[in-house]
């Protein structure tokens, strides 16, 4: 039999041949239909036999399939790297023993010790009062509309501690001032709500005393009134969940929004704020929660829902390029026999500029009567992370 | 030398390449205009004497345009038409302010522009909605809550469950930990005979379960099915009420196959009146086949189904 199967496109009769074609895929599908209905009557009383195809089919997905980042933590040191670096160990017994295990630790080593001495260990190492939420400063870029003031409300709501102060609008309000400044009084961190087109469209996160400024793209809101069936919030301090964090840059960016929230959560209040990371998306939710059985829990969305995709992360505060200068003066061109009129007028302009000059300083001068330790902002940005799309090489890979 | 008028004439009526009409007013492109428009006062070509005000590079020049081209600049102005000089001084202010702002924004931080780029968002809108589907948030925060729910990470009486449910867990946690005990019994009971086995098994059901003297025992199974067969319908059982200690995993399959087993029916359905009901003292060695009855219990009494669970 070296025919292979039947081609209706063998047909020369239009006709005839689209009636074959169409019966031919119609006869396919049926098979392929009564094939899994067979198959789901068959597991319908057979539950091991589902989860044995189960087992057997495991779909390929992004998600499994991703690139290796050799910043990725995991929770035990006998991790890939090391595997295969404790092996070429063992292979070669002349090579000292401190060299193959250094490598194989580094990683692992040197993720404690980042932890341990990045900008969020005073949070985890207790130092705070758990009964006192960490205090946040919201607010927006300047001229914000209606639609952003509301997201700000609903994020004080989110965050126990938070208050919303509208932005000015000039040269005393830059971001990096702002941060300074709001360091100084105390507050832990500042959440800047970007406006683009009369929508939030970002939002910056700088931690405060002298922390990572992260900005995110922000997309996807939902208010709590445009969810339909939601819950209603209370003041109790919420219970985190962070999924999917995996690599240094993705710890770095959980352990920045764990420190939003008190450390010690209310389980009384039964909130639960989750941010979930799947593919370089956040996705954050916040839900109300009881559990029905051991197996089951049923959660009832509060609260307003986003997507953040961390776009840069810089290393200390936003920087204020030129921070507290004063515009120079207008010079005219010195002739020897310069005209009267030229003179007079430059005079004039001259002693305009002096005078809002001398009125900038006033206003600074003013505003230090209150003796508080000024924390000033950095004249250049350190970036630590920008993404840039060609580091997205491959669809699987992520950063997060 | 030419007259003024007649080269205001030609490029009135005829052509001046740097005149632009518009409906209401006629501009003059020229650099060097004074005013901007094209006037026969303020044409810089139809005027021999013209003056005018002009910035490079910051700073403000006088130009002048004179007979003689080395005159000074104050006696321009003095003896000047009141209108030039009127144009020139303006031109300074304007020119001036400018600059004073120029320089004044330099030193702002004003938000910077990007440019959207709509075929990236597009993309990105694209693997957001993906990535959303493939999260499956709800379920995962379920599964987070139930796992802390479990290990106990809320304490020893949580303030945030209800106390059926609590009671529950515990109750699932003390079976697994019987499941633990039991895998290291029935490694002990290899040394007994079956007698003495059958004699452990009556005692730890008598005394245990109240009433549950007429029910079936697991004395069939140890005497007809063997040890293997006991533990793992044990352990099928166990894993089959939902408890996820990771040694039940892999018999799981085990377990649903067994719960199924028709042996299960039989069991229940003969009685065994040949063991007279005995008080012994309670064993806590032998909990095995004592969880076994148990269980049968519970498959009999309350199976704990999901719709059970739901309605507790």
């Amino acid at each position: 039999m070296g025919t292979g199967r039947f081609e209706p496109s063998s047909i020369k009769n239009k006709i005839k041949r689209e009636e074959v074609a169409r019966k031919f895929k119609k006869n396919k599908g049926q098979s392929k239909l009564q094939r899994r209905l067979a198959l789901a009557k068959e597991e319908a009383t057979n539950p091991a036999a589902k989860k044995k195809r189960q087992l057997q089919n495991v779909p390929r997905t992004l998600d499994n399939t991703r690139e290796f980042d050799p910043s990725m933590l995991t929770a035990d040191p006998s991790a890939s790297t090391s595997a295969s670096t404790s092996t070429a160990a063992t292979n070669d017994p002349s090579s000292s023993n401190s060299q193959p295990q250094d490598p194989s630790q580094l990683p692992q080593d040197e993720s404690l010790t980042d932890i341990s001495s990045d900008p969020f260990a005073e949070y985890f190492s207790g130092a705070a009062d758990p009964s006192v939420p960490p205090k946040v400063l919201v607010t927006t870029s300047q001229k914000a509309t209606r639609v952003t003031y509301e997201f700000c409300e609903e994020l004080v709501g989110i965050f126990p501690g938070a208050e919303l102060i509208r932005r000015k609008k000039g040269k005393g309000s830059e971001m990096g001032k702002i941060a300074g400044w709001a360091a100084d009084r105390g507050y832990g961190h500042l959440l800047v709500v970007n406006e683009d087109m009369k929508k939030p469209n970002a939002i910056t996160v700088v931690y405060l005393p002298s922390g990572p400024t992260a900005y995110f793209k922000l997309t996807s809101i939902e208010l709590s009134k445009q969810i339909s069936g939601h819950a209603r919030p209370t003041p109790h301090f919420p219970e985190l969940v962070l999924n999917g964090f995996v690599t240094r840059l993705g710890h770095t960016v959980g352990r920045l929004f764990q420190t939003f929230f008190p450390p010690m959560p209310e389980f009384q209040g039964r909130q639960v704020v989750t941010l979930h990371n799947q593919r370089d998306f956040l996705f954050f939710r916040r839900h109300r929660y009881a559990f029905r059985s051991t197996e089951k829990v049923a959660l009832q969305e509060i609260g307003p829902r986003f997507t953040l995709k961390l776009r840069s992360l810089r290393k200390g505060l936003p920087a204020v390029k030129n921070f507290g200068e004063v515009a120079k003066d207008l010079e005219f061109d010195a002739f020897e026999n310069a005209g009267e009129k030229d003179q007079l007028h430059a005079s004039e302009v001259n002693a305009e500029d002096d005078h809002a000059d001398e009125q900038i300083a006033d206003e600074e001068g003013s505003e230090r009567p209150v003796k508080l330790k000024k924390t000033l902002p950095p004249k250049e940005d350190e970036y630590q992370w920008v993404w840039k799309p060609e580091l997205e090489t491959t669809r699987r890979t992520f950063f997060l | 030398m030419q007259s003024d008028d007649v080269i205001w004439s030609v490029i009135n009526q005829q052509f001046c390449s740097y005149k632009v009409k518009t409906v209401t007013q006629n501009f003059c492109r020229n650099e060097y205009n004074v005013t901007g428009f094209c006037n026969r006062q303020s044409c810089p070509l139809a005027n021999s004497r013209y003056a005018t005000v002009r910035e490079q590079e910051g700073t403000l020049y006088l130009f002048v345009k004179t007979i003689e081209p080395l005159e000074q600049i104050d006696k321009e102005l003095t003896h000047w038409p009141n209108f030039t000089i009127h144009k020139c001084k303006q031109r300074v202010t304007k020119i001036t302010q400018y600059l004073i702002k120029m320089r004044r924004m330099r030193l702002r931080q004003e938000p910077k522009l990007i440019g959207v780029k709509k075929k990236l968002d597009r993309r990105e809108a694209v693997r957001e909605r993906k990535a959303l589907s493939a999260a499956k948030l709800e379920r995962s925060i379920q599964a987070e809550l139930i796992e802390r729910l479990k290990s106990k990470a809320y304490g020893d009486a949580p303030l945030n469950v209800n106390e059926e449910v609590w009671q529950a867990v515990l109750d699932q946690e003390r079976k697994g930990k019987d499941k633990l005990m039991d895998g290291g019994e029935l490694e002990m009971e290899d040394d007994e005979t079956e007698e003495e086995l059958e004699e452990e098994l009556e005692e730890e059901w008598d005394e245990d379960e109240e009433g549950w003297g007429d029910r079936e025992f697991v004395s069939d199974v140890s005497e007809s099915e063997g040890e293997d067969d006991g533990s793992s319908d044990l352990e099928g059982i166990a894993s089959g009420e939902g408890s996820e200690e990771g040694e039940e995993g892999e018999e799981s399959e085990e377990d649903k196959e067994s719960t199924k087993k028709t042996a299960l029916g039989k069991r229940k359905a003969a009685p065994r009146s040949q063991k007279p009901p005995r008080k012994g003292p309670e064993k806590k060695a032998k909990r095995g086949p004592r969880v076994e009855v148990e269980y049968e219990q519970e498959m009999e009494s309350v199976p704990l189904t999901k719709e059970m669970l739901a309605n507790w």
